[in-house]
């Protein structure tokens, strides 16, 4: 069911892709004033979700907790989903990408160091090629009943815990050095990007954990879901508290710099087709944060996975359409064009989503049935009813 | 001027390995096409040119030899597309020649000639324009306040000013840096120029451009065939393809032969003065020294060669 469910949103997206690459990206509703759209900013929450994958590798690797290293190679998995569908975002935002070829060192012509977009290729790859080698590594020695080797896995794991961080801070480099887009041009957005990520992906780890322990067997400890649901918590306070400076920032003395704030928050000569959308991204995450503060809130579960679904949705407009496409409006010449995505545009981008799913699906029943057999021969205490099995679909 | 690279056709080992191999690769997919499909149209033009235009390689890479096939090819798919005879060249940028743009604000009354005799000088999508005509109240020069749509028949109104912006060819290019493939970069002549047969179309550029200046192709361009400007350059006015950016390149199939940018030509009230910035004798270069002249965003470091100044 869920897996067809999948493929026809895939199936969809594809065929409107083919649409899109026959007609150009006039298919969108991008234009020469908001050049980036929705693609790019489904592609920046994204990088996000990649890098909060260390809100469970560092407490399972270097501090060796338990319950968390039982399901740690989920968010190994998680990070190389969110990546491979940030990239796809990027692919189908590209005018030619039958010339992609060209960003390839050595057979193109790849503008590295001086391009910001050169260096999110190379640390946006990187990242996925170390969290394979991790999470591979970890499945077959656990497939061959044999424990990892710390001395093999740790250098990897440290690199792509120093990776992580980097991949999103090249990412708001990549807004953030346009001298020519005040809102974007601000060192303030590196640490917000940083912030809201260890908000938003912990998040989605938390709800699909939740998700994988309620189809299968599989072990998810209640104290994964409660660490994440702290770290998701503080990440929210400091997100919040960025978001404030920066309010404060662009409006007590309001100058031409704040005309994008202006527009996103309050609306710009009458245009306010992004208001809604930011204040309904900050209301959510302020309840979020006060279900996550609270202590009885936080450890009902209904309440928390509340919370948890707000964070997902706030940060996910907040990142996007509060974050990309105010950057555009106005024109840094004063034009004002207000954009909203086209059918093809989401038509394209559910797509990409349903792929991620179905991909982070496979991947899912491939690994835990090995963790499964591992866990019951290797546990001790053993696992009482260490997953024995899948459920029936 | 930041960047003089001249283009060194013999650059070094690694770039020679990589034409030798997409050479080789180019050659087995072109021959094994001309075997088969030797008259087949594919997409409008015939195998072996798909093939060529996929691999062809970045334009400062190219051998002689590579660049005279590209643009004969670029001639056979305009005749193809529009059934139109256009000459394309890559006239090399003139030594000592760093060019340079000033608009008398004074003098400009907004009537856009120079903004239509670009479109059509330049073969532009009839839905792009590389200039665009400010007004703006006479005491204002926040281009936050600016009409950019104002009726041009109607003009010079009085109590009004223009202001004419297009690529300001900066010293220091914002897109420049940006574009991941080097697909634009600054020409000797201080021109800053795209190969539209190396973008990627990913759009950098734009967001980095703080003027506005850089232009994408959403669709096909709209180019009547009727209407298309036959003498076009490589760098230039060449028909453009799908999916990648463009934007204004002082004319360059005419400037580099000495002749005015079409701009300038078209412009009624002599607003517009353009010339070389190495020669102490030019006009521009009057302007520069006479005048009190500013630039637009000079706080953002991008040096533009673009300066405004009024006569009163």
């Amino acid at each position: 069911m869920w897996v067809s469910f999948l493929l026809v949103f895939m199936i969809i997206g594809i065929l409107v892709y083919f649409y899109q690459l026959s007609n150009g990206l006039v298919v969108t509703n991008m234009t020469n004033q908001v050049s980036w759209g929705f693609y790019i900013s489904n592609f920046t929450f994204l990088v996000g979700v990649a890098a909060a994958a260390i809100m469970l590798a560092v407490p399972a690797y270097i501090f060796d907790r338990k319950d968390i290293k039982d399901v740690v190679l989920m968010g190994d998995t998680m990070a190389v989903t969110a990546v491979a569908m940030a990239i796809m975002f990027v692919v189908v935002d590209l005018g030619r990408p039958d010339r992609i070829w060209h960003l390839i060192p050595a057979i193109g012509k790849f503008h590295f160091p001086e391009s910001l977009l050169a260096w999110d290729v190379v640390v946006l790859n990187g990242y996925i090629l170390l969290n394979l080698a991790i999470s591979s590594y970890i499945l077959y020695q656990h497939y061959h009943g044999r424990e990892p080797k710390r001395s093999r896995y740790f250098p990897i794991v440290l690199i792509a815990i120093f990776w992580a961080i980097s991949i999103h801070t090249v990412t708001a480099f990549l807004y953030s050095s346009n001298s020519g887009r005040p809102m974007w041009n601000n060192a303030m957005l590196a640490p917000r990007f940083i912030a809201s990520a260890f908000a938003s992906g912990p998040a989605i780890m938390a709800l699909g954990l939740q998700i994988i322990r309620g189809m299968t067997n599989y072990p998810v400890s209640q104290s994964v879901i409660n660490h994440l649901a702290i770290v998701t918590s503080i990440a929210l306070q400091v997100t919040l508290f960025f978001i404030g400076a920066e309010i404060f920032t662009e409006f007590y003395n309001e100058g031409e710099h704040a005309a994008s704030a202006r527009y996103l928050f309050l609306g710009l000569h009458g245009h306010t087709a992004l208001t809604p959308w930011i204040w309904t991204a900050i209301a959510l995450l302020l309840l979020a944060m006060t279900i996550f503060m609270i202590h009885r809130t936080r450890k009902n579960p209904v309440f928390m996975n509340i919370a948890f679904i707000f964070t997902v949705i706030g940060i996910w407009i907040e990142k996007g359409m509060g974050l990309v496409i105010p950057g555009f409006v106005p024109t840094p010449i004063g034009e004002i064009y207000e954009y909203a995505p086209s059918i093809a545009e989401i038509m394209i981008t559910l797509g990409i989503w349903a792929f991620g799913l179905l991909f982070f699906t496979v991947m899912a029943k491939a690994a835990l049935p090995i963790q499964c057999r591992y866990m019951q021969k290797n546990s001790d205490p053993p696992h009482p009813e260490a997953c024995t099995a899948f459920k029936p679909d | 001027m930041s960047s003089g690279r001249s283009r060194d056709k013999k650059s070094e080992n690694a770039d020679f390995a990589r034409r030798h191999f997409l050479k080789q690769l180019g050659g087995v997919t072109a021959a094994s096409a001309t075997a088969t499909t030797a008259h087949a149209a594919w997409g409008g033009s015939s195998l072996s040119d798909t093939f060529a235009d996929f691999f062809q390689q970045h334009y400062r890479e190219m051998s002689a030899e590579e660049i005279k096939d590209t643009l004969e090819r670029i001639e056979r798919k305009a005749r193809k597309r529009y059934g139109v005879d256009i000459h394309c060249k890559d006239t090399a940028a003139m030594d000592g020649v760093l060019f340079g743009y000033a608009i008398n604000v004074s003098k400009c009354r907004g009537y856009r000639d120079c903004v239509h005799a670009c479109v059509k000088e330049n073969n532009l999508s009839r839905d792009t324009q590389y200039i665009r005509v400010l007004e703006l109240d006479r005491d204002n020069m926040n281009l936050h306040d600016a009409d950019h749509y104002y009726n041009s028949d109607t003009v010079p109104v009085a109590g009004k000013h223009y202001f004419p912006m297009q690529c300001m060819h900066c010293d220091n290019p914002p897109c420049v840096k940006a574009c991941p493939v080097e697909a634009t970069w600054t020409e000797p002549d201080g021109i800053v120029v795209v190969d539209y047969d190396w973008c990627i179309g990913c759009r950098y550029c734009m967001a980095a451009c703080p003027y506005q200046a850089r232009h994408f192709n959403w669709g096909y361009p709209k180019l009547p065939a009727d209407e298309i400007t036959t003498d076009t350059h490589y760098l230039g006015n060449r028909p453009r393809p799908r999916g990648v950016v463009e934007k204004c390149h002082f004319c360059v199939q005419r400037t580099r032969e000495g002749r005015q940018p079409a701009c300038q030509e078209a412009c009624p009230s002599g607003a517009r003065v353009f010339g070389n910035l190495l020669d102490p004798k030019s006009e521009i270069r009057y302007v520069l020294e006479n005048k009190a002249v500013f630039r637009l965003k000079e706080d953002l470091g991008t040096e533009p060669k673009f300066w405004y100044f009024r006569d009163k």
